[in-house]
């Protein structure tokens, strides 16, 4: 059996946890930036404001509902996620955290167990402990393990917030009550193109025949169908390393120097070689983009990328900057007003099977030297240390103007509690 | 390096150090060698972590900082630290942090039929009677109050 371990509107929650005149009240969470709704309470969804609703457009419907707008804090949000994960691995030692708020568990050996009792367990000791609402659904596989965890959400009530799938009546009736747009890894396309073949739920899904469903959704669909069918075929996944990691970010006023979108992408630069050194991989190519902003239409448009072959695999800030400085002399164009730039690394492999080259190897010293770099940043936050390339003044904010606090990661902004 | 007093009162004394003398003392530049061998190698003890004596569920162990004087019978003052585990059950008589009606407290709880009584630990405060017409949910339990002086 499968667990699938759903945190309720996650974000909402762990400013709630903190800020006690939120019970029942409408709460929001913007993007970075402070551009559009990612998160909203149950009361926010009931006043019909929609996911992804832009911030700006939405300010009077947030203001004439009392609606409490917060920007996103993942330092919070972080934190909580990392201390619900801990609690759920008490109860099975084999988990796959799926996403900041969920985590499927397997229940293997556990025959023998009421599961029922054991999910009411985790949601009470999972809710009173970091003060996170959670739903959970048990099901033989993890398709319908997403399902039952629906169902718990949807009827708290009746089910206590835990569901279990452990009968052919049960999943038959759950899938009859599953509309096919909203099964787990159905998307946009598909959901339509089985509308109009008279599929509304995940039950008429999985009566059609296996060459259909592999011919049209490949073996992707059919794998979901006989996991909706009960017979698991998914098993739980182990963490992979990223493949690419992206640190692209708009300006907040336009540049028109080389020098100001320069410093930029060394920056952009050092925050994807921190990321490299911390998931222990080295790169093998480099991608440098700028753009103009594409809303102004009276301006003239330019946009370009370009992709640098690294010499030998590294993830040293100082090389990596190198490349990326060549990167964007080659397709900086004078004349125009950036709004945006970003740094892709790609070609990643572990730091243990690096292709040697005979003539050129990244330079060995920079690795202490880096390693000593990431420390004095983590203790002293991040960017304290930088490059001579990067500005020294100049700190990338983001538009954050309505964070809470860092309740839980840092000392000075913990909660006051009056006497 | 020798100490000289300086003064003395009835429940200190106080003394300057005197740098008049000075010891030379050999200074390995080099760097000592692994292996070096030491006389107390084993007998090494492991540092004293106060995160082990204190948190005893790092997952639903937070802190708080106190604002206010109506705990100080307990030694609770304004700008204490408190250290609060959620996952302790509320019992009778323990120190709790709790939300009435959208605001945070901290308080010894009393229970008795269907009734909390929230005491304070100072004498210019009335117990508060917790009924369930209140929005009232016990957070968590103080297990510690660490003070800065």
């Amino acid at each position: 059996m499968f667990a699938l371990v759903d945190c309720n509107n996650f974000y909402a929650s762990c400013q709630r946890v903190f800020e006690p005149h939120l019970r029942n009240k409408p709460v929001v969470i913007l993007s970075n930036n402070d551009g559009c709704v990612i998160a909203r309470s149950n009361e926010a969804k009931a006043l019909g404001i929609p996911m992804g609703a832009p911030a700006f457009e939405y300010k009077n419907i947030f203001e004439a509902n009392n609606v409490f707008v917060y920007s996103s804090n993942y330092a919070l949000y972080g934190d909580m996620s990392s201390r619900v994960m801990n609690i759920l691995t008490r109860y099975s030692p084999e988990i796959e955290i799926y996403s900041i708020d969920e985590a499927f568990l397997k229940f293997k050996g556990f025959e023998l167990f009421d599961l029922q009792n054991i999910g009411l367990d985790m949601q009470r000791t999972v809710t009173k402990g970091t003060g996170i609402p959670v739903s959970i659904g048990f099901a033989p596989t993890k398709a319908l393990a997403k399902v039952a965890n629906k169902i718990a959400k949807k009827y708290p009530e009746r089910t206590q917030s835990v569901y279990t799938i452990d009968n052919e009546e049960k999943r038959i009736k759950a899938l009859k009550w599953t509309k096919i747009e909203d099964v787990w890894g159905i998307g946009r396309k598909h959901a339509k193109r089985l509308q109009a073949k008279n599929i509304f739920n995940a039950y008429q899904f999985t009566l059609l025949s296996d060459e259909w469903v592999r011919k049209e959704m490949a073996v992707v669909g059919l794998r979901l169908k006989h996991e909706l069918q009960g017979k698991p075929t998914l098993d739980l996944e182990q963490p992979k390393s990223k493949k690419m990691i992206a640190t692209t970010r708009s300006f907040e006023k336009p540049f028109t120097k080389l020098e100001d979108i320069s410093e930029r992408v060394s920056t952009f630069t050092a925050s994807c070689s921190e990321k490299l050194r911390k998931q222990n991989s080295h790169c093998n190519m480099i991608m440098v983009f700028v753009h103009t902003n594409y809303f102004r239409k009276d301006q003239p448009q330019y946009s370009r990328n370009i992709i640098i072959n690294t010499d030998f695999p590294t993830n040293s800030t100082i090389e990596l900057n190198h490349y990326a400085q060549i990167g964007l002399k080659a397709i900086f164009k004078e004349g125009f007003h950036y709004k945006k730039a970003g740094v892709i690394v790609m070609g990643l492999t572990p730091n243990n099977e690096t292709q040697l080259s005979l003539f050129n190897i990244s330079n060995p010293k920079h690795q202490p030297l880096m390693s000593v770099i990431d420390k004095m940043n983590k203790s002293y936050g991040t960017n304290k240390v930088k490059f001579a390339t990067q500005s020294v003044g100049r700190q990338w904010r983001m538009k954050q103007e309505k964070l809470s606090k860092c309740y839980t990661t840092r000392i000075n902004e913990i909660i006051n509690i009056n006497l | 390096m020798k100490l000289r007093n300086l003064h003395n009162t009835n429940t200190f004394e106080f003394y300057i150090p005197d740098y008049s003398t000075e010891l030379q003392l050999p200074l390995f530049d080099t760097g000592i060698s692994a292996g070096f061998p030491s006389p107390a190698d084993d007998f090494i003890e492991l540092s004293i972590d106060l995160n082990k004596h204190i948190i005893k569920h790092k997952d639903t162990t937070f802190f708080a900082k106190v604002k206010g004087h109506s705990m100080k019978n307990v030694g609770i003052f304004d700008g204490d630290l408190l250290v609060i585990d959620k996952s302790l059950e509320p019992q009778d008589g323990r120190i709790a942090i709790c939300q009435i009606d959208g605001e945070f407290t901290i308080k010894r709880i009393k229970k008795e039929e269907n009734i909390f009584w929230l005491i304070a630990e100072n004498e210019d405060y009335k117990p508060i009677k917790v009924t369930p017409e209140n929005d009232f949910v016990i957070w968590g339990i103080v297990i510690n109050s660490i003070k800065y002086f």
